[in-house]
C-alpha cells in the first residue's frame, strides 16, 4: 500500500462524512493524477491536452455522482482507477476512435501528478443555463455561491429536500450535457 | 471551464453519504421485483390447486429452493459488480452451482426410471407454458434490478446485465413455481434451468445499452 493510497483513502472517508475541505483536497489531488494519466493515454492515440482536460472533468463529475459506490472497506485507488479507465474507454468509443486501452496496474493512474492550471473545452455556466429553472437555482445557490440548503430552499421557492434532489439531478444532467458536447466537438 | 472551478463547485456544501447504499438499493429492487412477479403470477395464472398434497408441496419447495439459490448468489455477485474495482471476491463458478445441482438431480431421477418414461418426465404437461411464462414474468424484476444497478456504477456492463437477467429469471421461476404443476426433476432442470439461462443471455445482450453511464 502506498502512502498516496493511505492519504487519498483518508480524504475520501472524511469526504463521505461531509467534510468539504477534505473533499476539495481529494478532488485536487485526483485531478492532477487524472490529468497525467489521460495526457499520457490520449497522446498515444494522437489526441490533445484539451481533450484530456474534458475527460478529467467528466471523471471528477462521475466520481462525485458515484461516490456512494465506494466501499469503505476496500482500497480507494482501484475504485478511482476503474472509473477513470471506464470513462476513457467510453470516451474513445464515443468519439469514434478505434483504440485499445491496455490493461495496466491499478496504481498507474496514481503514479504521476500534473498540476497545470488546465481548462476544458466547454463552459459549465452556459450548460447550467440549459437546466430547468429550479434546478439551476439550486445549483447556483448551494454549489456556486456557497449558500446553505435552507437559504437556497427559500430563494428558489422549494423544500430543502427538493434542493438536494435538484442538485443531484442537475449535476447528473450536466454530466450528460458534457458527454454530448465533447462528442459533438471531437466526433 | 477551469478544472479548479469545477473542483470548487463540487466540493462546496458537500453532503454526507450513507454507507452500504448500493447493496441496499439492489436488495430493495429485487424484493420489489419479486412482489410484482408474485402478484402477476397469481393474477394471470393462479396458484396450483393441489397444494395440499405432500408431493406438490415438496416440488414447490424444491423449485423455490433452486430459484432462491440462484438469486442469492447472483445478488451478492451483482452488488460487487455494481461497484468499480470490487469485481473479485465471488467466483463466477458459484453461480453455476445451483444449475449443476438440479441437473445432477434430474439425471439421477432419469437414471432410476425406465427409458420409456423419459420423454414424459422431461416434457411434462406444460413445457411450453413454462418456457413462455418465466421470461415474461421476468420483465418486471429485470426492470427493477436494472434501475437499481444504474444508480450504482457497473464497469463491466455485459456481466452486470447478465447478472440482472439471472436474478430476474430466478425471481420469475420462484413465482411461476406457485402455478406450475409439472413435478419431475428433469422437467425442473431443463425448463426452469433453461429459461433462467435464457433470461441471463438476454440480460447480457441488453446490459451495455441499459447500463451505460
Amino acid at each position: 500500500m502506498t502512502s498516496s493510497e493511505v492519504e487519498l483513502k483518508a480524504l475520501m472517508l472524511a469526504s463521505l462524512d461531509g467534510d468539504a475541505a477534505s473533499y476539495r483536497s481529494l478532488l485536487d489531488r485526483l485531478s492532477g493524477r487524472l490529468r497525467a494519466y489521460y495526457k499520457g493515454k490520449l497522446a498515444r492515440v494522437g489526441r490533445g491536452a484539451t481533450e484530456a482536460e474534458d475527460l478529467v472533468q467528466e471523471v471528477l463529475l462521475a466520481i462525485h455522482l458515484k461516490r456512494h459506490t465506494y466501499d469503505t472497506g476496500e482500497l480507494f485507488t482501484p475504485w478511482a482507477y476503474t472509473i477513470a479507465r471506464y470513462k476513457l474507454i467510453d470516451y474513445l468509443r464515443r468519439t469514434r476512435t478505434a483504440a485499445s486501452v491496455p490493461l495496466d496496474e491499478g496504481t498507474d493512474v496514481m503514479a504521476q501528478d500534473d498540476s497545470a492550471d488546465a481548462e476544458s473545452s466547454y463552459d459549465v455556466r452556459k450548460l447550467l443555463g440549459r437546466l430547468p429553472e429550479k434546478v439551476r437555482c439550486s445549483i447556483q445557490c448551494v454549489k456556486l455561491e456557497g449558500r446553505s440548503v435552507a437559504e437556497a430552499a427559500e430563494r428558489c421557492g422549494i423544500s430543502e429536500s427538493g434542493v438536494k434532489i435538484n442538485i443531484h439531478r442537475g449535476l447528473r444532467t450536466l454530466a450528460s450535457f458534457i458527454a454530448r458536447e465533447t462528442k459533438n466537438e471531437n466526433g | 471551464m477551469k478544472t479548479d472551478d469545477l473542483v470548487a463547485m463540487l466540493s462546496t456544501n458537500v453532503e454526507p453519504i450513507g454507507r452500504g447504499l448500493v447493496g441496499r438499493t439492489i436488495s430493495i429492487a429485487v424484493v420489489a421485483g419479486a412482489v410484482i412477479a408474485l402478484g402477476f403470477t397469481l393474477a394471470a395464472l393462479g396458484i396450483r390447486a393441489d397444494l395440499t398434497t405432500t408431493r406438490a408441496t415438496v416440488f414447490l419447495l424444491l423449485k423455490v429452493a433452486f430459484a432462491l439459490a440462484v438469486v442469492g448468489v447472483a445478488v451478492r455477485y451483482l452488488t460487487r459488480l455494481a461497484r468499480p474495482g470490487a469485481e473479485r471476491g465471488i467466483s463466477p463458478l458459484s453461480i453455476a452451482l445451483p444449475f449443476a445441482a438440479i441437473a445432477l438431480l434430474g439425471l439421477i431421477s432419469l437414471g432410476g426410471a425406465p427409458s420409456s418414461h423419459w420423454n414424459r418426465m422431461i416434457l411434462g404437461d406444460e413445457w411450453l407454458e413454462c418456457l413462455l411464462s418465466i421470461p415474461i414474468i421476468a420483465v418486471a424484476p429485470f426492470a427493477a434490478t436494472i434501475f437499481a444497478v444504474r444508480r450504482a456504477a457497473p464497469t463491466n456492463l455485459v456481466r452486470a446485465g447478465a447478472l440482472a437477467g439471472l436474478i430476474a429469471g430466478g425471481v420469475s421461476a420462484m413465482a411461476y413455481a406457485l402455478h406450475c404443476t409439472d413435478d419431475s426433476l428433469p422437467f425442473v432442470a431443463v425448463w426452469y434451468g433453461g429459461t433462467v439461462v435464457l433470461c441471463t443471455l438476454a440480460g447480457a445482450a441488453l446490459g451495455p445499452r441499459l447500463l451505460r453511464w
